[in-house]
Order: structure tokens, then C-alpha cells, then sequence
């Protein structure tokens, strides 16, 4: 009867687990991989940063994101120093406590793309899904690299994953140029870019993962912290125990 | 007339003593000390699902503590800032990123507004396994259904503050269901809203119903609760009443004193709870997407409806009900009668007193039928919670259907059903290992 209403338990999650129908592949990447994290940062504001703002990021936790508190430091920002941020990777701003804005304006935006382009701040977040929070990164590293080309779009470029996007193929110098084979529907190279592909795909790997990090950047050392909380209230617990038996030991 | 506490409470002499007696002359500070905890007497035989009560009060501290300071830096405005992005959106990133420590209060903000529901549901259902609605506890049962609802409007209320597409889109969905209602159903949502559209006037009312009103009454209406159940003393596993069995000093002889022996034993479970709850505080804050929605890191966008709007995991169940129903009836909407069932499906629970009609109260002395419904109803409950997260489809409407109707029936037929079962007799006195 038991194992009869657990199995009933169940039933209506798997008769609805849902299907995809396109494929998306797997982030490669890591939030703690420092070097990748700044090679991120450098495609995100040369490329990304003409068109998209990070407006709840300054520029300055590039670099020392809260140290005044936290002493993890190199848990939390990207091993640069404020020299290196300033000449690399500010392009719109001279102040480093500045927030990462987009020189372009909203409005001027939309006419020419038709809607303005997201803030990419926590964009890696908003493209989690419920029961996968970490979907947002598998989708943006697909998105980034599925443009092909297609006469019939504004900008020349089509998306895979997201079916007449606005957006152009940004990173088209680096990947080169895609076609969609109708026969089999996949997507083939047809004009070289600057890199080859598993060199792209490594950096459209490490521009996601900076994505996954500027989404937020203490996340590293939350869960560092967790081990802590965590370690303390196990030391809580053994004290906390032993005080309950010490008090219920007369009680029969 | 009864002795003051002037005559009650004597100083030892001593100068601490002596404050006392200077406060007991002026408030009954030692009476209540005793009269609530050291000499208010529990049943000594509590198990798992007693620590549930003590774990909700310290999740309503925490809500109201982590929300003092949320409420410093958190701007309810609709208006949007030089980035073009919605000033309540922005400071609740700002908070994030920007204030100290700010990542660390929001994130018990929002894991503990889950963690309120996962807690008052283990609570309600204890209530439900030893029957501690029954006589003489219906008044606390009752302020305890207050509380739920009240807990519901604060939840829905502090969803929208943080302005994301599933804010909006929630209370602009519920807020939508009040037009329902025949006649007077549009102006009454006119009014909730405040606007024609969720707008900086629902922003700042709901923030004024999130930070002041709702909690006040939450307040009040625990403190009830706990008075109300002081009044009666607590029931227990075996729903045995220990105050038919007292000793030569009018002291139940299964009770002993609330302080220190369930002071000591809740701090075990305050531990353990805080364990899991900063395991996913820590660790998985979004809860997989379910504590925190994904598209609600999408700024609210008035022109944007979201594919699929789905409340979050602790409304799902009444949400799965309000959907569930499709039939107009009487000349009135499908949408009307949803809202309704949805409502009652919430009421319900506070006519169980009168709905129980069986001999015994614990699980642990009924029968077989009780067992089967109990376990089906959770089912029911859990299966309907999960639909309530999909988008609709015809398979799901209807499963959804099905456990409505035992949803309703559980309760409708249990004036029948609650006696017919085979009872084991009950013992005088509580089992105790």
C-alpha cells in the first residue's frame, strides 16, 4: 500500500516531464577559474558593453568587491589591479566606483534593433529555469554560438536557440561565419573567423562564465562561508544535544 | 479578590530580589515568566512534529529582523533611474552587491519566506495527525488559520517588491481574479491596484501592507495563538488531555515544565533547522529556481507578459484549484467559481473542528480509513503544488481536477467518513519511551 502511494507520489512528475526541442550543449566552464573569468571580462566589455549595460555592476568589484568587510578577497574579484582595470576594460567611464553603462542610447537603441538590448548584469540568473537554476548558463553559451547567416533578417543574422533574434552576430570576427544546412539542420562553418573553433568556443566559454559571475559576484565566497556557518552550527549542535540529555535524563 | 503580585512574589532580600518584587508590585513580570514557561506545563511525550511551532516563531524573528534592514536601502519605486531599469529592480541589486552584507540579509529574506511555509505546513499537519483542533483547541486552531492567511497576504505583498517580470505578473494575475466577482469586482480591483495597471501606486501600497500593516496583525494574532493555547495546555501524540491526570500539587503528572525542558530541547531543533536552512541559503539561494522565480531577475515590464506565470511553490496547490475549475455555473464565469474554490480550498481548514467527528483525536488510535485519506489528501496536495508550477495542459487540468475534488471531499465528507473507523481504545496516560 505503501510503495503503491509513493509510486502515485511520483506519477504525475514523470507523465510531465517535459522535452526540449533544441539542443543546448553544457557550459564548460567555472566561476573559479580566475584567468578565464578575466579573458571574460575583456570580450565582455569590447564586445558585449557597445550595446548592453551591466548597470547594477561597477566597476570597481572588478577588482575589490566589498573588501572592507570581507577578507576573502581573492575569493571575490578578478586579481586586478585598479591600474589594470582602468587602462583593460573602462572604456565609457574614468571612475572605477562608476557603474558599467552603455555609452549608446536606450531609445536609439530600439530603432535600430527594434528593442532596446537587455542589461546583462544578471542575465545568466534570468535565464535559469525552475528545477535548473543554472540553465541560464548551458543557454547563453549555445545562444553565443549558434548565428548563421540569413538573407531574409535585418542585421544578415539568425539564431538557432533564438529564432529571429535582433540581435547581430557580435562575435562574428572570432567564430567566422555560419550557414544553416537545410538537409540536415545543422550549422556549418562557411567563412573562418579569427579563431579556430575550439578556440572559440573556449572564449565564448569564458565570456559566459564572467556572466555567471558578474550575476553575482560574492557567490564564491558564499559558499565558502557556508562550510563556516555550517561547521559552527555542527559544534552548536553537539552542545546543544548534549544539554537536552543532560535536562532529560530525569525525566521517565 | 486574588492576591496581587505585590503579595505573591516576596524579595529574598538580595538587590536583584528586591528589583523584582519593586517590578512585580508594577507588572506581572514573574507571573507570566511562570505561567507561560517555568511553570506551564507541556506533555512530556512531544515527538518530530512539535518543533515545528518554536521553528515558526523563529522564522517570523528572522523575517521581521532581516526585514528591518532590507526595508533601509530596499526603495519601493516604480519610476525608472538614468539606466532605464525600475528603482525598486535596481536597489534590491544594489542591496546584492553594493551594501554590506546586503546579499546576505536579502538571501535570509527570501529562503526564509519559503522556509515560513515549509514550517507552518509541517505545523498545520501535526495538527491534522493528533488532532489538535479538537475541543478545547478550536479557538487556537482558528487564530492559527488567521495566521496562515495573514501569512499568505504578506507573502503575495512582498512578492511584488522586487519589481521582476514574475512580480508584476503574479499580482497583476491575482489581483485580476477580485474582477471576478460580480458587480462590485471591477472597482474592487481598481482599488487593490490602485491604477488601471500594477503600477507605483500597487508598489507602494503593497509596501505599506508588506512593512506595517500585515505584520502588526501577524503579531497580534501569534500572540493570540500562544495565549489561546496557554489557556488549554498542549495536546500531544497520543491526544490524551494530561490535565485530567494531575498529582496532589494540581500538576499534570505527564507535564512538565515548558522551561527548561522544552527550551532546551526546541534549541536542538533550532540548530538543525538553521543547518538545512542555511544549507540552502548558502548554497542553492535560488531554492532550483523555485524560492527565487528566474524571470524575476527580468525587471518588471508593463508591455512584456511572461509565457508562463506561475506563483511561487508555496501558493501552487490553491493555484492548481483555482485553475482546476472550468465550468461556468449559475450565469457566472468559470473564472468566478475558480476564485471561490481557491478561496474555500484556504477556509476550509478553519471548520475542522466542527467537521472531525471521530471518538479520538491521534492518528495513532484511528483506523485504516483515516490513514488511507490522510496519505491520499497530502498527495492530492503535493500533486496539485506541482501542477500549480507547469504551464496548463488538458492532462494537467485534469489530474488537477481530480485531486480537487478529493481536496473538497476530504473535508466536506469528514462529518461521515471520521466516524465510521475502527478506533483503537486510548490509554489514560501518555506513552513515553
Amino acid at each position: 500500500m505503501k510503495k503503491f502511494l509513493i509510486a502515485l507520489l511520483f506519477a504525475p512528475i514523470l507523465a510531465f516531464a517535459n522535452t526540449s526541442t533544441v539542443h543546448i550543449d553544457k557550459w564548460p566552464g567555472s566561476v573559479s577559474d580566475k584567468a578565464a573569468l578575466q579573458n571574460g571580462a575583456k570580450l565582455f566589455v569590447n564586445y558585449c558593453m557597445n550595446c548592453h549595460g551591466a548597470s547594477y555592476m561597477r566597476y570597481k568589484n572588478l577588482l575589490d568587491l566589498g573588501a572592507s568587510y570581507m577578507r576573502y578577497k581573492n575569493l571575490l574579484d578578478l586579481g586586478l589591479t585598479e591600474q589594470q582595470v582602468k587602462e583593460n576594460l573602462m572604456f565609457t567611464s574614468d571612475k572605477i566606483g562608476e557603474l558599467m553603462r552603455v555609452a549608446a542610447r536606450s531609445d536609439e537603441q530600439k530603432q535600430w534593433f527594434g528593442a532596446t538590448p537587455p542589461d546583462l548584469t544578471i542575465i545568466a540568473r534570468a535565464r535559469g529555469e525552475a528545477g535548473n537554476a543554472g540553465a541560464g548558463a548551458d543557454w547563453l553559451y549555445t545562444y553565443l554560438r549558434s548565428f548563421y547567416r540569413d538573407a531574409n533578417r535585418p542585421t544578415g543574422w539568425n539564431n538557432t536557440v533564438f529564432e529571429n533574434v535582433g540581435m547581430p552576430h557580435i562575435l562574428y570576427g572570432l567564430q567566422g561565419q555560419q550557414v544553416m544546412n537545410h538537409e540536415t539542420h545543422k550549422l556549418e562553418l562557411a567563412v573562418p573567423g579569427s579563431m579556430a573553433p575550439a578556440e572559440f568556443d573556449k572564449s565564448v566559454s569564458d565570456l559566459v562564465g564572467f556572466m555567471v559571475w558578474m550575476g553575482e559576484p560574492q557567490q564564491e565566497y558564499r559558499r565558502t562561508l557556508g562550510w563556516f556557518v555550517l561547521a559552527f552550527l555542527a559544534v552548536l549542535f553537539v552542545v546543544a544535544y548534549a544539554l537536552k540529555k543532560e535536562y532529560w535524563k530525569d525525566i521517565h | 479578590m486574588a492576591a496581587g503580585n505585590f503579595e505573591k512574589y516576596k524579595s529574598d532580600g538580595s538587590l536583584a530580589g528586591n528589583a523584582l518584587e519593586w517590578v512585580d508590585a508594577r507588572f506581572p513580570a514573574t507571573s507570566m515568566w511562570k505561567g507561560h514557561l517555568s511553570e506551564y506545563y507541556a506533555p512530556k511525550n512531544f515527538n518530530f512534529w512539535y518543533f515545528f511551532g518554536s521553528l515558526a516563531l523563529l522564522v517570523l524573528v528572522i523575517q521581521i529582523v532581516t526585514g528591518i534592514f532590507l526595508v533601509m536601502h530596499y526603495k519601493p519605486d516604480a519610476a525608472l533611474n538614468a539606466n532605464g531599469v525600475p528603482i525598486a529592480f535596481a536597489s534590491v541589486e544594489y542591496i546584492m552587491r553594493d551594501v554590506s552584507g546586503g546579499w546576505l540579509i536579502r538571501y535570509m529574506h527570501s529562503t526564509g519566506a519559503s522556509a515560513f511555509f515549509i514550517v507552518v505546513y509541517m505545523h498545520m499537519f501535526r495538527g491534522l495527525l493528533y488532532g489538535s483542533y479538537r475541543k478545547p483547541r478550536e479557538l487556537t486552531w482558528l487564530f492559527g488559520v488567521g495566521i496562515f492567511l495573514c501569512l499568505m497576504g504578506e507573502a503575495f505583498f512582498g512578492y511584488l517588491l522586487p519589481w521582476g517580470q514574475m512580480s508584476y505578473w503574479g499580482a497583476q494575475v491575482i489581483v485580476n481574479l477580485f474582477s471576478a466577482i460580480p458587480v462590485i469586482g471591477g472597482d474592487l480591483s481598481l482599488i487593490i491596484r490602485g491604477d488601471f495597471v500594477v503600477g507605483d501606486a500597487t508598489l507602494n501600497r503593497f509596501f505599506s501592507f508588506h512593512v506595517i500593516a500585515f505584520p502588526l496583525v501577524l503579531i497580534g494574532l501569534v500572540a493570540a495563538h500562544v495565549l489561546a493555547l496557554h489557556e488549554t495546555g498542549s495536546n500531544n501524540p497520543d491526544g490524551v488531555e494530561i490535565k485530567a491526570n494531575k498529582d496532589e500539587n494540581g500538576i499534570p503528572r505527564d507535564g512538565i515544565p515548558f522551561h527548561p525542558y522544552y527550551t532546551v530541547k526546541d534549541i536542538v531543533g533550532v540548530v538543525v533547522f538553521l543547518m538545512v536552512f542555511s544549507a540552502v541559503m548558502f548554497w542553492a539561494p535560488e531554492g532550483g529556481g523555485y524560492f527565487l522565480e528566474t524571470p524575476n531577475f527580468y525587471p518588471a515590464d508593463p508591455l512584456k507578459t511572461p509565457p508562463h506565470i506561475a506563483p511561487v511553490w508555496y501558493f501552487t496547490p490553491f493555484y492548481s484549484i483555482l485553475r482546476a475549475v472550468t465550468y461556468p455555473l449559475f450565469g457566472l464565469d468559470a473564472k468566478f467559481w475558480g476564485v471561490v474554490a481557491m478561496g474555500a480550498s484556504v477556509v476550509i481548514f478553519a471548520f475542522l473542528p466542527w467537521l472531525d467527528r471521530s471518538p479520538v483525536k491521534s492518528i495513532r488510535y484511528r483506523g485504516p480509513i483515516y490513514k488511507t485519506l490522510l496519505t491520499i489528501f497530502v498527495i492530492c496536495f503535493f500533486v496539485l503544488g506541482y501542477l500549480g508550477t507547469l504551464s496548463p495542459s488538458p492532462m494537467g487540468e485534469l489530474v488537477s481536477q481530480v485531486c480537487s475534488v478529493f481536496y473538497f471531499g476530504f473535508f466536506l465528507a469528514m462529518p461521515w467518513w471520521s466516524r465510521m473507523d475502527k478506533f483503537k481504545p486510548v490509554p489514560d496516560r501518555v506513552t513515553f519511551k
